[in-house]
């Protein structure tokens, strides 16, 4: 038997093509001379009406093909002048409202698209956009949660107050709660607003074929499906007409799972009716003002607790600046709110969110998608809980802890997907053990002591959260083999570089027998699996892995069934070793994958030497149909997975960091992760997932955000002043530990890893510098100027 | 990010490169590119033409004598940084260079460029300043030599004309005896200092000059000034100011944590 791919440290089979340079990304689709190009004007302004846009200086631009705006978007298709879709509606979203493709009389946020140009090139295209003058009547600006919630200006007319949204959810009567805790604490928390920017921005090629009638799209997005059924209803096309590719994509985090975007549409409106292929590719200061953030929140504490730190009462408020429209419902604060509780069972909770509008730029999920906000929330709690008691950290936490033998474990509370938030499996006493030895918790006093004695100031932080993976609907896979025993595997979701043609052929030559490197993964295209939801929530391993281990089997019924018609074998004594059914104990009685797809096809016409074997003069009963009634030829397998509820993966980060008693530079000394994610399929792809989300939490902590000034301008829209973090500012090892509690939910016995890693890394600096400064940390991230005026505050 | 249309003028000769630039009404001259390029694809800079002068020959010479370093206004600050005989002859050079942004820049953008781009938050000017050195101004009316002292105007200002190509800056050599040190605290390796001081000292002397902490490159003579004085006695001369990375306050306090390491570890290399 040759040995099982999953749980192996399989190389990716992606990595040569990315490292050569050979990633072929949208910018590279159609990158010839007869392409266009299009560019958009975007608003200066954070809030202001249009008064007159004047095109006239634009038109007699050499070079320049076709100017939209608003106006023109009503003959095109009605749909498209109508406002975009918001996505996810919710009964909680009574006041959701969403952008215009091409802005109609007002805009909401810098940036927000108001005019569509379409020329030779980018550099004409731009010139162009100089030339366009539009009269402006400047409205005030409202930045800031603070501002929003003083509402002394209004985001939209008819949104009383700025508030999209006011949801509540609770497990019992909180006040009584409160007021039987024998202890009572408050906290005020600030979280700042940041973005996924992934290093290739958002970029969309479209080419109308008039001979067919059919319009095809490359765009970078995390759901193709998505983008063709907007396209198809925004274009007033039938979705048969309409197919969506994606090809390499250079990272989404999120953000491209946010669709359609007004490029999305305009490019290939605009392809329709030049009939020429049209190309958008945003530039970085776009991406920056133009797509989404994440992230923004203020956050109110009440919790009750007993003398052994036991939370009897949790009562959370707070407020999510979700940015000038909703496009993407509430997704993220509904997961702030439920996902706040990590591996912790209050005894009653009651958490309230407001939803709020500011004339700044869309709030949509960002990796972790609402869970830092509340790991951050959740995790500030309990060391505070642990300060006020004088108790150890971890010894607080390990009081409220969800029991291994309390699975499953309902929360009482509504998921993001409209379903009970009920954790399928945990061990988080066991995560806390391997913790603590992983950082070394216990040692850490001496080491504090041994470092002050250098003058040198150290400090320690953990945190815990569990993760909803994994959610659905469903998704779907494809598995063919073809004639010359390859396997080709399709499947709907997309690919941002997480290493899924690795993966997934892992588990397809696990289940097949095939060899892995004759396995071949397609994703995202609409012509190969039409029916698809998207890669976002930590999910394609999950739901495409699961649909096509799924598929993967079934094909491998079929070939066992044909092969045991043809051998005259009982199924059950036959096996598929590297590409062969053989019979067990007499490997020389056997068929290949490949002579079995060849019988599977019944044929009239041969094209080879293998193909003669299925024609009509040499297999058949000539008794019965070639194909029998309840029977497809070709040997493929095809199946979808659909899990009633998500699953839910946790982990504990923990890190010692330095700070500087004179620059407050922050530097951290050690990082150490602990991590179940059910099975691995792939250890080297799930601590890559670790690495790069602890560096993207990293960021988030020590280095990004959005710069608003009070007039609503992004002052770091760049790479030079919004700070990313370098490779350089990544400490040189992250310790990783993995736990495997499998989850009883799929087949496999898997969670998704993709968002884990960024989640709690906010909530573990935070305790860390606090533990090191000796007064609370309540607002992040935190700069080293942040932290020298925190100082200066507390010494005076 | 594309920038507006320009004229593109490759001489091959300084004498065709100053006439060109003496004949258009907006150039810019282009050589490493580093500060420009960005500057014209945003759009903030649309000069009608530029100049490029990667073509000019014997502007990438480093020449290195006793009495210092000439830099040719094409040599890279990559090759400066690599060139053993500048670190002995001015060491203060090499210390500055290694925080000019990031390799791939420093392979790229020129010495001189950056000198007469005349930014404060960047280390060259100050260094240029610090040391009393000089640029070299060619036009096509003549040469002339503008001393450090003369040179930087205002925030990203210099006193070269516009029908001027820098072709070469000079650096002094160390005198026998003295010592400098540089050190500089950024956001992220490479970034822009939010602070940054160089340090030079000889016998009794102690003179600093500084990064990001005043509208134009500033040096300050701290001689005689004691240790613990250091800082407010450079916080006199200086104007830190708050932006979105850091405040005023908090420049002021690397300001005074800088000038006592940066001259402690001058004082160290003189010994």
């Amino acid at each position: 038997m040759t040995t099982k791919l999953m749980g192996q440290k399989v190389q990716r089979t992606e990595d040569q093509r990315f490292l050569r340079g050979q990633g072929r990304y949208v910018d590279d689709v159609h990158a010839d001379p007869s392409t266009l190009h299009a560019a958009v004007l975007r608003s200066p302004h954070a809030h202001a009406r249009i008064v007159d846009i004047d095109m006239s200086d634009v038109l007699d631009v050499e070079g320049v093909h076709l100017v939209w705006t608003h106006e023109d978007l009503g003959s095109l298709s009605p749909e498209l002048a109508e406002p975009l879709p918001l996505l996810i509606p919710h009964p909680d979203l009574t006041q959701g409202r969403t952008q215009y493709a091409l802005a109609r009389e007002e805009v909401n946020y810098v940036g927000e698209a108001v005019a569509f140009v379409v020329a030779e090139d980018r550099y004409i295209a731009e010139d162009a956009l100089d030339r366009i003058k539009v009269t402006w009547e400047v409205l005030p600006a409202v930045v800031g949660i603070e501002a929003s919630r003083a509402a002394e200006h209004l985001v939209h007319e008819d949104v009383p107050d700025n508030v999209g949204a006011r949801s509540e959810q609770n497990t019992g009567d909180v006040e009584a709660a409160l007021a039987r805790a024998p202890h009572r604490l408050q906290l005020e928390l600030d979280i700042e607003r940041s973005a996924c920017t992934p290093l290739e921005g958002r970029g969309t090629v479209a080419r109308w074929d008039a001979d067919t009638n059919r319009l095809q799209v490359w765009t970078s997005t995390q759901t193709s499906t998505g983008v063709r059924a907007a396209i198809a209803v925004k274009l007033g096309l039938d979705l048969g007409q309409v197919d969506v590719i994606t090809p390499d994509v250079g990272g989404g985090f999120g953000v491209k799972v946010m669709h359609p975007w007004p490029e999305e549409l305009l490019v290939p409106a605009a392809a329709r009716l030049l009939g020429r292929t049209v190309k958008f590719t945003e530039d970085r200061r776009e991406h920056f003002i133009s797509s989404a953030h994440e992230r923004g929140q203020v956050q109110h504490i009440d919790v009750g607790f007993d003398d052994e730190g036991r939370i009897v009462g949790l009562d959370v408020m707070f407020w999510h600046d979700h940015g000038a429209y909703t496009p993407y419902g509430l997704i993220v604060p509904i997961i702030t709110s439920t996902q706040l509780l990590g591996p912790y069972k209050p005894e009653v909770y009651r958490v309230v969110f407001e939803s709020i509008y500011t004339n700044t730029v869309i709030v949509t999920p960002y990796r972790g998608a609402g869970r830092p906000q509340g790991c951050f929330a959740m995790e500030r709690t309990m060391d505070k809980i642990a300060a006020y008691l004088g108790k150890d950290r971890t010894e607080v936490r390990a009081a409220n802890f969800i029991q291994p033998d309390e699975f499953p474990f309902d929360q009482g509370l509504i998921f993001q997907d409209g379903r009970e938030l009920e954790y399928d499996s945990g061990d988080y006493p066991a995560s806390l053990e391997k913790l603590k030895k992983l950082i070394g918790w216990e040692e850490f006093p001496a080491l504090r002591e041994e470092l002050a004695a250098q003058g040198r100031t150290v400090g320690i932080g953990l945190a815990c959260y569990v993760e909803g993976t994994g959610v659905g609907p469903y998704e779907g896979a494809h598995v063919h083999i073809e004639t010359s025993g390859k396997v080709k595997v399709a499947t709907g979701l997309t690919t941002q570089g997480q290493g899924h043609a690795t993966v997934f052929a892992q588990l397809v030559a696990d289940e097949l027998g095939v060899r892995f490197e004759d396995v071949e993964v397609v994703t995202g295209d609409t012509r190969r699996m039409p029916y698809a939801v998207g890669t976002f929530a930590s999910r394609a391993a999950v739901m495409s892995g699961s649909a096509i281990h799924l598929a993967a089997k079934r094909a491998k019924e079929k070939a066992l069934r044909i092969a045991s018609d043809a051998l005259e074998v009982d199924e059950a004594d036959l096996e598929i070793v590297e590409g062969v059914v053989r019979v067990k104990g007499s490997p020389e009685s056997r068929l290949d994958l490949g002579t079995i797809a060849v019988l599977s096809n019944p044929l009239r016409y041969a094209f080879d030497e293998a193909s003669k074997a299925a024609t009509q003069f040499a297999v058949g009963d000539p008794g019965k149909p070639p194909v029998a009634e309840d029977d497809e030829p070709g040997l493929e397998g095809k199946d979808f997975y659909s899990p009633q509820r998500a699953t839910f993966a946790s982990g504990m980060h923990a890190a010692i960091v330095e700070t500087d008693p004179d620059t407050a530079e922050v530097t951290i000394l050690k990082y150490a992760v602990v991590h179940d994610c059910g099975h691995l399929i792939n250890p080297m792809i799930v601590e890559g997932q670790i690495h790069g989300g602890v560096a993207q939490g990293i960021g988030g902590a020590l280095y990004e955000r959005m710069a608003y000034d009070p007039s609503g301008q992004l002052l770091n829209a760049s790479f030079m002043d919004f700070l990313m973090p370098y490779v350089t500012e990544i400490p040189d090892g992250i310790d990783i530990d993995h736990l495997e509690t499998p989850s009883p939910l799929n087949p496999l016995g898997i969670k998704g890893a993709g968002e884990a890693g960024v989640i709690p890394v906010s909530a573990v600096v935070a305790a860390a510098i606090e533990d090191a400064e000796g007064f609370p940390i309540t607002a992040m991230p935190i700069s080293p100027s942040d932290l020298h005026t925190l100082r200066q505050e507390h010494t005076s | 990010m594309k920038p507006a249309p320009f004229a593109y003028h490759r001489p091959t000769t300084l004498a065709e490169a100053l006439e060109t630039l003496a004949g258009e009404s907006y150039a810019k001259v282009l050589a490493g590119g580093q500060s420009l390029v960005p500057l014209l694809s945003m759009r903030i800079a649309a000069p009608q033409a530029l100049v490029d002068i990667n073509a000019l020959p014997g502007l990438d010479t480093i020449e290195v004598s006793e009495a210092g370093v000439r830099v040719g206004a094409l040599v890279r600050h990559a090759d400066l940084l690599a060139d053993p005989d500048v670190r002995r002859v001015q060491p203060l050079v090499p210390a500055a260079l290694a925080h000019v942004a990031h390799p791939t820049i420093r392979n790229r953008g020129t010495t001189v460029g950056s000198i007469v781009h005349a930014d404060a938050a960047a280390e060259m000017p100050v260094v240029l300043s610090l040391l009393g050195g000089s640029v070299e101004a060619a036009s096509s009316t003549g040469t002339r030599t503008i001393p450090a002292d003369e040179l930087f105007l205002g925030p990203l200002e210099s006193a070269l004309r516009p029908d001027e190509i820098a072709t070469s800056a000079f650096f002094p050599a160390l005198p026998a005896g003295a010592g400098v040190a540089f050190e500089e605290i950024s956001r992220r390796q490479g970034d822009y200092a939010l602070a940054g001081v160089a340090v030079v000292v000889h016998g009794d002397s102690v003179r600093a000059g500084f990064v990001s902490v005043s509208d134009v490159p500033t040096v300050v003579d701290l001689t005689g000034v004691p240790d613990d004085g250091l800082g407010e006695a450079a916080l006199a001369h200086l104007d830190p100011a708050d932006d979105i990375h850091a405040t005023a306050d908090y420049r002021a306090q690397l300001v005074r944590t800088l000038v006592r390491r940066v001259v402690t570890k001058a004082r160290e290399a003189a010994a």
